[in-house]
């Protein structure tokens, strides 16, 4: 209850900072579809040299794109932490979270939420529908069940690998600069797993398993009887990256000291 | 005065060393970028020799060198000064006896030398360890494109300067820096070679100053571009360099008086 009226009075703090700086709102919008347009237009200058990719067609190709746009858009809604080392660390207002009482990430995912990035969930859920369509997929009672499911799953992952990423701040005196580095790693998790060698497929599924954010979700309403099993896995691999993201973090602060000026 | 300017590049070098861990994980996480991207181009090749002028050895050599120099002409000037202008910190640097966005190139100079050394070197090594990239024999060739490599940098740190000093005319410009950031990766030909695009794109993108960033020194590198092409393309280049110059200076002389401290 607590976190809720918080929440609530952070959106409000949020809607009028939006509203101060108008255009900013609009601009942040843009550039975050523009950035998904980009990809989608790889996917459609790639498929006008090949007329499948490892053996998927466009429009499948396109589901899993619309699919990993749903959790993307979630997870940088409410984990905008890209400065964190920087802003927190470094100018040291973290003392400042410390000092309040609830939790200190909570507050941080409050004060960084950025709803604007839940533009780019609908323009992805837009996509997966008119893929449904074009790639004539049959549709189930449940399959929105699993969805929400697996979409939920995908955001812990996310969530989970980007908390190990930015707890890393409290146990290496430096600024990161491998989170940009990694968040290009995630990419290759829209594309079909097939088309890698066994080492990367291993890698994106295992050790950062961002093939957890794309592709294996997106198969199981795709090809049911060959991924439907590896996909149903999502919620637990979430899970799991979610709780040791969390453990991860809530040793590293323990050892925070401060930045001393 | 050059003497002043050489000791920042000098600085910001010493400063990335200090830093050098992320340097390290860096190459790995290059490496695997390579990597992921080299097996996507394979998947698209199949069994087709050639696509858009470029075989799969080509693209090949042209992935791994193109990560490679955006390893090097990377910088985040926009955000440093997008970070000033906000902070009031800039108005300190209108009365310093020195041309403050002269200061941010040498920064980024000195940051580009230390990724080139310690970043894109030995991760250009590993890659042709273990991709089958083809470098070119011709010690002219390398040359050339490191003359070029050095444009592109110029040309980046060109268009990261413009997008950063929007911030003296909007609040805020985070938005646009990221705008920004993924236009010059799709546009310059990192993810995707220039005549890859349908041929009305590929006539934009070669009116546009980014291909100047990826696609042509890699182009030269791959042996795409040879023979009496490569001034043509070096021509773009430096036409793109004194190009941008003038919206720069433009901006700079606006700018002086539109400073605007937010708080502070």
């Amino acid at each position: 209850m607590f976190y809720a009226a918080l929440f609530t009075d952070y959106m409000k703090n949020y809607v009028k900072t939006k509203l101060t700086y108008r255009a900013d709102f609009w601009v942040e919008v843009l550039s975050d579809l523009l950035f998904q347009g980009i990809n989608l237009l790889f996917i459609t200058v790639v498929f006008l040299h090949t007329p499948v990719l490892g053996g998927w067609t466009q429009a499948e190709v396109l589901f899993i794109y619309g699919y990993f746009m749903v959790p993307y858009g979630i997870f940088s809604c409410f984990f905008n932490l890209w400065g964190f080392s920087e802003r927190y660390i470094v100018k040291g207002e973290l003392d400042r979270v410390l000092t309040r009482p609830a939790h200190n990430l909570a507050q941080l995912i409050l004060e960084n939420m950025d709803p604007p990035a839940l533009a780019g969930s609908i323009v992805g859920l837009v996509i997966m529908g008119s893929a449904w369509h074009s790639a004539g997929m049959e549709f189930v009672w449940y399959d929105p069940f699993v969805f929400v499911l697996l979409t939920l799953g995908s955001v812990l992952i996310y969530g989970g690998i980007y908390l190990i990423f930015t707890a890393i701040s409290f146990y290496i005196d430096a600024p990161t600069g491998i989170l940009p580095l990694i968040w290009n790693l995630q990419n290759y998790g829209r594309y079909p797993v097939t088309i890698y060698n066994r080492l990367l497929t291993a890698l994106l599924t295992w050790v950062l398993p961002f093939a957890f954010v794309g592709f294996y979700p997106a198969a199981y309403f795709l090809d049911k009887t060959n991924w439907g099993a590896m996909a149903l896995l999502t919620p637990a691999v979430g899970a799991g990256f979610a709780g040791a993201g969390l453990l991860f973090w809530n040793y590293g602060i323990r050892r925070y000291r401060g930045a001393g000026s | 005065m050059t003497g002043a300017y050489l000791e920042l590049i000098r600085m910001r070098f010493l400063m990335m060393l200090a830093y050098r861990v992320n340097y390290y994980s860096g190459i790995l996480i290059y490496v695997l970028n390579i990597g992921a991207q080299y097996f996507l181009w394979k998947a698209i090749y199949q069994d087709n020799g050639t696509l858009a002028g470029l075989d799969m050895t080509q693209m090949t050599t042209y992935v791994a060198v193109s990560w490679m120099a955006r390893a090097f002409y990377f910088n985040n000037l926009d955000r440093e000064i997008a970070g000033e202008i906000k902070d009031g910190s800039v108005a300190i640097q209108f009365i310093r006896p020195y041309q403050y966005l002269l200061v941010k190139v040498m920064q980024g100079m000195g940051e580009g030398i230390f990724r080139l050394l310690l970043f894109s070197i030995p991760g250009m090594i590993a890659a042709c360890l273990i991709f089958p990239v083809k470098l070119p024999a011709n010690p002219g060739t390398w040359l050339i494109f490191l003359l070029m490599l050095g444009m592109a940098f110029l040309i980046n740190s060109q268009i990261n300067i413009l997008t950063g000093l929007f911030a003296f005319f909007v609040e805020n410009n985070e938005g646009m820096m990221r705008m920004k950031r993924v236009a010059v990766d799709l546009f310059s030909g990192l993810i995707i070679p220039v005549t890859f695009f349908p041929g009305w794109a590929e006539t934009l993108l070669r009116l546009l100053p980014f291909q100047a960033i990826t696609y042509l020194p890699g182009a030269v590198f791959t042996g795409k571009v040879t023979g009496g092409s490569v001034g043509g393309v070096l021509g773009v280049q430096l036409f793109w360099f004194l190009a941008l110059l003038i919206p720069i200076y433009a901006m700079w002389r606006r700018a002086r008086y539109r400073l605007f401290v937010q708080g502070g």
